[in-house]
């Protein structure tokens, strides 16, 4: 499969997502920096971690403008796959290409370590993993999901959330929630279930080395 | 001509900023501190204009780029003059 990885002012995880990738799961991947347009027949696009922009204004607002967004809207437009990565994430929901907006935690500390991810929908091109509790870490700021409750109500009714952090069980409580996201979000995917966006990082444990490779499963359930 | 533009979280928004400013308010012994909404500020300096034209385009900016409606709320004023006299 052919992967594009899209590199903005201020990415950080664009080289783990292009290894991953490239080195370990042997795809294709072009590294597409922001100013350009052409996705170069790329079939998922990969919006990466980081400070886009240095998260001025607020966190993706300014990137969500740049001149490869335009192509990846038309990309999502024609069925295409998009997953976003945490800033990528907040990139998504800054463009509208995914319901809510995602808030400054509630700690108001940078939260990094890793987290329990219930899968609450396995039937995604981005989740057909048998697995229901995976390991992922996390690493933001500002990854407290919000949508009014219209949107969450719209969310639930298409079976939109993807992921919700939990114990190592599965069980979903306030305790397990390490940003205040609303009920326990941490992922979710839009109405026509190809872009996909989640906080946690599968591209920081996709090899065992690293501790995890729980993150594999997200990238080879893409590819297969 | 100087906009002055406010965007805040909608009252619904769960605002940890606010709530960690009033907690340290309270701290400090301040009295009477009900809420405190952290928001940001902008100063725009445009040139000269009529000023529904200059209205029409802070709505403008905030609804494309400055506010995120999704969880902001945006307030602006317009007056003549200038931030400060160039040298």
């Amino acid at each position: 499969m052919k992967f594009g990885v899209v590199i903005f002012p201020g990415s950080n995880c664009d080289m783990d997502c292009v290894h991953v990738l490239r080195n370990v799961l042997g795809q294709k991947v072009h590294e597409l920096w922001h100013k350009e347009r052409d996705l170069k027949g790329c079939e998922c696009i990969v919006l990466p971690g980081g400070f886009s922009y240095g998260d001025y204004l607020r966190t993706g607002a300014i990137a969500r403008f740049s001149p490869i967004m335009d192509s990846v809207s038309n990309h999502v437009r024609k069925g295409k796959l998009v997953i976003g990565i945490c800033n990528g994430f907040q990139i998504l929901c800054e463009a509208g290409l995914l319901p809510g907006a995602l808030i400054r935690n509630r700690s108001l500390r940078f939260i990094c370590k890793p987290v329990y991810l219930k899968l609450e929908n396995n039937s995604t091109p981005f989740t057909r993993i048998s697995r229901k509790v995976l390991k992922i870490p996390i690493a933001h700021g500002e990854g407290n999901y919000y949508i009014h409750e219209d949107g969450m109500k719209r969310l639930k009714d298409n079976d939109q959330i993807v992921f919700r952090y939990c114990g190592e069980k599965g069980d979903i409580s306030p305790e397990f929630n390490p940003n205040g996201a609303l009920e326990n979000i941490a992922g979710v995917i839009n109405k026509k279930k190809n872009v996909l966006g989640m906080m946690p990082h599968p591209e920081r444990c996709s090899e065992e080395i690293l501790g995890s490779s729980d993150g594999r499963l997200i990238f080879e359930s893409i590819i297969n | 001509m100087i906009a002055r533009i406010y965007t805040n979280l909608k009252r619904d928004v769960s605002d940890p900023q606010g709530l960690a400013v009033k907690n340290a308010l309270e701290t400090l012994s301040f009295k009477g501190i009900n809420k405190v909404h952290v928001g940001k500020y902008f100063v725009i300096e445009l040139d000269s204009m009529k000023k529904s034209e200059a209205e029409k385009l802070m709505k403008a900016i905030c609804e494309k780029l400055l506010s995120n409606p999704v969880i902001e709320d945006y307030t602006f004023t317009i007056e003549n003059g200038n931030v400060s006299k160039k040298k």
